[in-house]
């Protein structure tokens, strides 16, 4: 489980800061793309999935690109809640501490009525979140630092027909990140919430009609300005604000007659 | 399963200049055996211990991000001391002020004391400290009789100068990687006045500087210099030489008085006017270049006539102590301190060139002070026969890679220049820094040292992982 062969990155000292994130989600897609941006950024990392050959490779890659350990990788599949404790103390321990956490464990199954996709979807996609992001919540409230940046999805807006059961995990994800927020911004805990609309990554198999399709670089990028400019909420791209914005303003009685957008 | 430390014991620690924040599991253990638990429990759960008495050194030596960080200032007792022979015995968190309102009315003084009275002994002797009497005095484990030293594998050692030397002579000074000093028996000096005849004069450059305090040291108990370090060309390493002796019986005809507590407390007001612990937003506004230079100059033309008087050990010793909260003038990125010691040899020509250097690039330090050195035992020393200058720098997001690519340069000059370095005050310095100055054999001989003490590597800091973890 946990240590890998790779050294552990360097610690901070006063004129070489370096500020230290977790990416939950990492070996594909946004979490991929974002743990590259934020090693760009100098961030040492701790990176998790399920997959190691590909964990194994990302880290080999940013620290070839770094020049310097900077990327440590821990295999973990986020329905076993059980372990998340241990680990995050552990992780904790590697790193010296944590400024940034970024949940972006998620899958997108089809729709098809079968509750065993339903449930790891949830499970996947909010009950993961849950697993880490109440530890985490608890560790930067004691810490009275940090941020959190949960990657939910403008699928989340409104209940679609499409995927009943990924639409409501993305809602369920983006309420509990709001409520976090709201609890943790006495605490000078910073909550971003980061609603994608669709991303050139493996879930987008499971879209119907993609459009205004992003890298997730792109991703990737928006959400470290967001990061930096400590933003709420992201739509990435932007334009997806405003659609949202009338999508959800549109009365339920109509919104399940206009077919190609429920 | 044993259970994970709970996260309410996790705290945001800092360094004393408030540069460096790391969290730590922290405990706070009244004896032997709660110390045991706590190594126990590290090792179950595969973390490491980090020591710290008062956390007042200056980089990351009392930090240990992420895991277990043993803060030893509840076991604070003295437990055992003989006004006949001045030596006592003591738990390692008892701090310098609570040793010295201890023995003092009895006519005592710690020989060897830090800038501030607030850090504790066992942190004391794991930096081995010195004071402004090193010339003559030493470092505070000359005057260590003995010591238990608690290794993680849970053995309780006897030390001695004689008594399992080559551990004596690597645990003090050993950053608290070879185990837990759990009582220390140490050796006071008489006193007979609780003042002390001060002088000061100005020196107009560093040659001068440096030649005062070579010629002073043996003269007098204490010497040390404050340098104008903004201060350029002809006037480069000015400053203000301060001595300080003990008076003898017929020069304080009231020793009593003096060495009373309440007579050495230090003013709580400045002028008798603003309260102290304000007097940090007052400094603020003038850290900056412009600012530090006007100060400096003031302070020197103030200076021009020397002076004498008597003065307090207590308000003499602990300047530091003098403005609480000084280092909060620094502003929220702090303060760091590069200090380095060099032969008295080449201390003049290497500090020419880095304090020229640091005009050059435009971070002069706001702070610089020099002490005369003697060498010293110890396995990881400090010590020359020499001199040393500490700088304070203002660590600014601004500034920070200059200053951190002009403190490599002063590594650079200063291990040319056959120079050594302090692990309490540096924080930038480099394995191969390390390395360079302490030698590969001594190097060896501690790490062989650790692996003996503590072969499941539970002790550790920021600053060890830092310095000497590199090729492991």
């Amino acid at each position: 489980m946990p240590k890998n062969a790779l050294s552990l990155p360097p610690r901070s000292t006063p004129l070489k800061p370096r500020r230290r994130a977790l990416v939950i989600g990492a070996s594909s897609g946004i979490g991929a793309a974002l743990a590259r941006q934020l090693a760009r950024e100098g961030y040492a990392l701790a990176l998790l999935a399920r997959r190691q050959d590909m964990l194994e490779t990302l880290c080999k890659e940013i620290n070839a690109a770094s020049g310097e350990s900077r990327a440590v990788f821990y295999v973990h599949d986020v329905r076993e809640y059980a372990a998340v404790p241990a680990l995050l103390q552990r992780i904790l321990a590697d790193l010296g501490s944590l400024d940034l956490v970024v949940y972006n464990a998620g899958v997108n199954l089809p729709a098809a009525y079968d509750f065993e996709n339903d449930r790891l979807m949830t499970e996947v996609n909010f009950i993961g979140a849950l697993a880490w992001l109440d530890r985490v919540a608890a560790l930067f409230q004691q810490l009275r630092s940090g941020q959190i940046v949960g990657i939910s999805s403008v699928a989340g807006d409104r209940g679609r027909a499409g995927n009943p059961a990924y639409t409501a995990s993305k809602a369920a994800l983006t309420c509990y990140l709001e409520a976090l927020r709201n609890r943790l911004s006495r605490y000078g805990v910073h909550v971003l919430t980061v609603k994608p609309g669709f991303v050139q990554t493996d879930m987008l198999k499971q879209a119907q009609r993609p459009f205004m399709v992003i890298s997730p670089e792109q991703a990737a990028a928006d959400i470290c300005k967001a990061l930096r400019r400590r933003k709420q909420f992201l739509y990435t791209p932007a334009r997806w604000g405003l659609i949202m914005l009338i999508i959800r303003l549109i009365p339920s009685f109509l919104f399940r007659r206009l077919r190609f957008l429920a | 399963m044993d259970t994970l430390p709970p996260l309410q014991t996790l705290l945001r620690l800092s360094n004393f200049g408030r540069s460096l924040y790391a969290p730590g599991y922290t405990y706070q253990p009244v004896s032997v055996e709660e110390i045991e638990q706590i190594f126990k429990t590290a090792r179950r759960q595969g973390l490491t211990v980090g020591l710290r008495g008062a956390g007042k050194s200056y980089n990351d030596a009392a930090l240990n991000g992420g895991g277990i960080v043993i803060d030893l200032r509840r076991m604070n007792r003295i437990l055992d001391w003989n006004p006949e022979t001045g030596v006592v015995r003591l738990e390692p968190g008892v701090t310098i002020q609570q040793l010295w309102q201890h023995i003092l009315p009895d006519g005592w003084w710690p020989p060897v004391v830090s800038g501030t009275m607030t850090t504790t002994l066992g942190g004391c002797l794991a930096m081995n400290i010195h004071g402004k009497n090193n010339f003559r005095m030493g470092t505070l484990g000359e005057h260590v009789l003995e010591f238990t030293l608690l290794l993680p594998t849970g053995l309780e050692i006897l030390c001695g100068p004689k008594k399992n030397r080559d551990l004596f002579y690597a645990a003090i000074g050993g950053l608290g990687m070879l185990g837990v000093f759990t009582t220390i028996t140490l050796q006071m000096k008489k006193i007979r006045s609780g003042l002390l005849q001060v002088r000061a004069w100005n020196v107009p450059n560093l040659a001068a500087h440096l030649n005062a305090l070579e010629a002073g040291a043996p003269a007098h108990d204490y010497i040390v210099g404050w340098l104008d370090a903004t201060a350029r060309r002809a006037g480069l390493g000015r400053g203000q030489i301060h001595t300080a002796d003990y008076l003898t019986e017929e020069q304080d005809p009231r020793p009593q008085h003096s060495l009373r507590v309440e007579y050495q407390t230090l003013p709580s007001t400045f002028f008798g006017l603003v309260p102290k612990s304000l007097l940090h937003y007052f400094m603020a506004p003038f850290m900056n270049n412009p600012g530090t230079r006007a100060v400096n100059t003031a302070k020197y033309l103030l200076g021009l006539t020397a002076r004498s008087y008597r003065q307090t050990h207590a308000a003499f010793h602990f300047l530091l102590d003098y403005i609480p909260d000084w280092e909060l003038a620094y502003g929220r990125n702090g303060l760091i301190q590069y200090q380095s010691f060099l032969p008295k040899e080449t201390a003049r020509d290497a500090w020419t060139e880095m304090l020229t250097l640091s005009h050059r690039r435009g971070l002069p330090s706001y702070l610089g002070v020099t002490k005369r050195h003697r060498p010293d035992e110890f396995l990881l020393s400090h010590a020359v026969d020499g001199f040393s200058l500490a700088l304070d720098f203002k660590v600014t997001d601004r500034k920070r890679a200059r200053l951190a690519q002009l403190l490599q340069d002063f590594d650079r000059i200063v291990l040319e220049a056959g120079g050594r370095f302090y692990f309490a005050k540096n924080s930038e310095t480099t394995p191969q820094t390390a390395r360079h100055f302490l030698g590969q054999e001594a190097m060896a001989k501690f790490k062989a040292l650790k692996k003996r003490c503590d072969p499941h590597n539970l002790l550790e800091s920021d600053l060890y992982r830092r310095v000497f973890e590199e090729d492991e």
